[in-house]
């Protein structure tokens, strides 16, 4: 309440938002939302729920759901150790890992797609080992979807971790060993609580990544109604033949986002 | 509330300005130039005619563009700055109808296949052999052209075991089976050609009752209609029937 | 509480023996008996604080420490190893737990069950009368109350070593003066060591048993604290305890500065230690005001209100200053 009070006050003595930033700010904005308006405008909505009804739509939104599900619980029990080791621990080659987590968030999709063909792939380098093995391959199965989807997503979850624990710094790391905890113990009760909000900010952040990742999946995985094909895919794949059609889909899909968000919202983020 | 939206109708008007001062800048150039969209798969053979013709008109560019066909059609009627479009459907071809200038001419037809990769790691040896159970094959999605034709073909031929994967376009579909992520693959006799020594090459029966025409027209937007025309004339004269049969296509 | 610090902690035997060498920063070795209080004075950058962080393991250290007879540092102990209680300047309470949480912290850790650590935690806020606050987050507390939890959460896993980093710094005066009597209370029960960090002389007369004079890294002086108070050896100290300290080549000299007369003319007669120099500073110190004056070297002078306005002893005024020679206290250069 204070706040709010503050910030009038401030903004009527502090003088007018200069031009120099509304017109930019303004613009940025108008680039946002314009085409989102437009979009919502130009739903076809008489056919949003018979397209809802359809098995393949169904099917999508299953997988993607379930994809982006596993995806986000992946990504925060193997990216949380590893943001934790490149935040804390100081080994060889550490600046060179940062640097390749992050590479990822810059690689075109479908290319990421055709790097997981030549680690996991049938002829992969791992993969070829895993069929020779057990004669099982990862391509064409929902496993596969989820691996593209961590793959694409991990990096937002660990760079959102990793940053909130160097900003929370090793300053309680150090109180918690002076009272005699093991850094297991000062990792679950003070670590990671501490910087449960960049978490909590990397799991939306890797979630929506993997809503809507597809160029990664149908080059990695394929495309399957029911076992690989994810609201995006089964999107471009209507975007080919029948643009209104697609249309419909991406407000499924934008829907869908926008309420498990705002359901999450309610739930967890208010409270700090 | 009122100040920012002014503001931002202000800002999403400057966005549009300098493109409408783009439109009409081309009549002060002398070169000509036309603008082809072509399906996906004519682009070895488009690019071959597409040199041809500049050669033959001094002065001319031919600009190509390649991608599906229902996305060409769409940005045909959607206005895109272009002169002709060649499908690889008929239907696509019609979806089109009001961009159209004059009727598509069919100018090539194309059938399907089955490929392996070279080594034929599954040794397929005939089309049944999809119907072991054991076989990784993929095809394209049927809402695209190449996945319509693989749809009839699955029913012609009575196949009970479905693709692992229906990639979005035929390029994808021949990728799987050279980089051995898939054991076969439906495309056209034209990727098979163009894909060389990397596949082997099996055929589909009644693949001949599937037979893809591709359709070319010229475009209503289209700036130079006489030269489109050329074009179009050159697709469908003997050098381009020769290049076309070339890169094995069939007769129209 | 010890009175006789001279004896010392016997090698092996109970007690702190340390020889505390960070290049550059600390040379200094310090020993204690167990219930005893040391305080450590010296100026910013003396290494204070990096002595308690060498004794903590939070430091890089050439050099041993032994506590209770057993090595930390041959074989080298891991922080959580050592038997220690980290008292930080800026407290460091978990900002996510209750205080009830801070307190039980160090036991859990030390694998009491979770019932007795909170029942311990309750005894010890009780102790430090906030026991009605168990409850609540860090930034719900005072800076007063979250001192008391952080020094209960220190203390709680009886450690055999405590460390007190200016425990009261950043704290109100009055709240500072109240911890202080209560700090001193829970010290008198303690029976491990304890170093306090401290830039206050109250802080090391009415808390400690020995004060430590660190000065650049070395330790310039120990002593009880009256000893200290008396005879101090460093500028510092000096200031801190109110007086004046000169150094000459194999003693020191000291004197109050209510010894001190101040005149404008050169004085006369038998006063062998006279200085001519302006009045730098002139506050109230009780009811005298203390000036600062500045000579070939800083000394203070305490003189009356009246005698102030009467010689107009503002800064810049040239002064002379003169004290009996029964007044000065001469000392030995002595053995750090």
């Amino acid at each position: 309440m204070t706040t709010h009070a503050t910030g009038r006050t401030l903004g009527s003595t502090l003088g007018r938002p200069p031009l120099a930033l509304v017109l930019p700010g303004a613009l940025a904005a108008a680039l946002l939302v314009v085409p989102l308006v437009t979009l919502v405008l130009d739903t076809p909505w008489g056919s949003f729920l018979d397209q809802l009804g359809t098995r393949a739509v169904r099917d999508a939104l299953r997988l993607t759901a379930l994809a982006s599900a596993i995806t986000v619980v992946v990504c925060v029990a193997l990216g949380t150790p590893l943001a934790w080791l490149l935040a804390r621990v100081d080994f060889p080659g550490r600046t060179l890992l940062r640097a390749a987590v992050a590479v990822p968030l810059v690689l075109p999709p479908v290319v990421a797609g055709v790097a997981l063909v030549t680690a996991l792939g049938r002829n992969g380098l791992v993969g070829s080992l895993l069929r020779d093995a057990t004669g099982w391959t990862i391509p064409y199965t929902t496993t596969a979807v989820v691996i593209a989807h961590t793959f694409v997503s991990m990096p937002f979850y660990v760079l959102s971790v990793e940053g909130a624990l160097r900003a929370s710094g090793e300053r309680y790391d150090v109180v918690a060993a002076t009272l005699g905890a093991d850094r297991w113990t000062t990792f679950r009760r003070v670590t990671l609580p501490l910087a449960m909000p960049g978490v909590i900010a990397g799991a939306i952040l890797a979630w929506a990544r993997s809503l809507g990742e597809f160029g990664a999946t149908i080059t990695f995985a394929g495309n399957y109604p029911g076992t690989t094909q994810t609201m995006p895919s089964l999107i471009y794949q209507a975007l080919q033949s029948d643009p209104e059609v697609a249309r419909t889909l991406s407000m499924i899909l934008l829907v869908v986002s926008v309420a498990t968000l705002a359901a999450l919202r309610n739930r967890w983020l208010t409270t700090p | 509330m009122r100040v920012p939206v002014k503001i931002a109708t202000l800002a999403a008007l400057s966005l549009l300005l300098p493109l409408a001062a783009c439109g009409g800048d081309d009549e002060s150039s002398q070169d000509r130039t036309i603008t082809v969209l072509a399906a996906a798969s004519l682009t070895g053979t488009f690019t071959d005619l597409a040199d041809r013709f500049e050669r033959d008109h001094p002065g001319v560019t031919v600009k190509l563009a390649f991608d599906s066909s229902a996305t060409l059609a769409q940005q045909a009627v959607d206005g895109a700055p272009a002169d002709v479009l060649a499908t690889a459907d008929t239907a696509t071809m019609d979806s089109a109808e009001p961009a159209l200038d004059g009727d598509p001419e069919v100018f090539a037809t194309n059938t399907m296949v089955l490929v392996t990769p070279a080594d034929n790691p599954a040794g397929i040896s005939g089309f049944d052999d999809l119907d072991r159970g054991d076989v990784t094959y993929v095809a394209c999605v049927d809402t695209a052209p190449c996945g319509k034709v693989a749809a009839a073909l699955f029913a012609d031929n009575d196949l009970t075991t479905h693709p692992a994967s229906l990639e979005v376009d035929v390029k994808a579909v021949l990728a799987k089976v050279t980089s051995d992520e898939a054991d076969a693959g439906f495309v056209y006799a034209t990727d098979a050609v163009a894909a060389g020594g990397d596949v082997e090459t099996l055929e589909i029966p009644h693949a001949a009752d599937e037979i893809t025409p591709y359709p070319i027209a010229t475009l209503a937007q289209s700036e130079d209609g006489a030269l489109a025309q050329e074009f179009v004339d050159l697709v469908t004269g003997t050098t381009g029937q020769q290049v076309l049969a070339d890169a094995g296509f069939g007769k129209p | 509480m010890a009175d006789d610090t001279v004896t010392g902690p016997s090698p092996g035997g109970p007690g702190l023996v340390a020889d505390l060498r960070v290049p550059g920063r600390l040379d200094a070795r310090v020993t204690a008996v167990p219930g005893e209080v040391v305080a450590v004075i010296g100026p910013n950058g003396a290494g204070k604080t990096t002595m308690l962080r060498a004794l903590a393991g939070l430091v890089e250290l050439e050099g041993s420490v032994e506590v209770d007879g057993a090595s930390w540092t041959d074989p080298p102990r891991l922080v959580r190893e050592r038997s220690l209680g980290f008292v930080f300047q800026d407290q460091s309470l978990f900002p996510h737990l209750s205080a009830l949480d801070n307190v039980a912290f160090g036991l859990r850790s030390r694998g009491v069950a979770r019932a007795r650590a909170a029942a311990t935690a309750h005894e010890w806020l009780d102790r430090f009368g906030i026991d009605d606050l168990a409850g609540r987050r860090p930034h719900e507390l005072s800076g007063g109350q979250a001192q008391r939890v952080a020094i209960a959460r220190a203390l709680a896993p009886a450690p055999s070593l405590l460390l007190l980093d200016e425990p009261f710094a950043g704290l109100d005066v009055g709240v500072a003066t109240a911890l202080r009597l209560e700090l001193a209370r829970h010290l008198a029960s303690y029976d491990g060591i304890a170093l306090l960090v401290t830039h206050d002389a109250l802080d090391a007369l009415t808390l400690a048993d020995t004060v430590l004079v660190l000065d650049g890294g070395r330790v310039a002086q120990t002593g009880t604290p009256h000893d200290v108070a008396a005879r101090p050896r460093t500028d510092h100290v000096a200031r801190l305890v109110g007086l004046n300290v000169i150094r000459d080549d194999d003693s020191f000299r000291s004197f109050s500065p209510s010894a001190v007369t101040v005149s404008l003319a050169q004085p006369e007669g038998s006063a062998r230690h006279r200085w001519h120099g302006t009045v730098l500073s002139a506050a109230p110190h009780g009811d005298a005001v203390r000036l600062l004056v500045g000579a070939d070297r800083e000394l203070i002078a305490d003189v009356t209100p009246a005698a102030t306005a009467e010689l107009g002893l503002v800064p810049g005024r040239a002064v002379w200053l003169s004290v009996k020679e029964t007044a000065v206290q001469t000392y030995a250069l002595g053995p750090t």
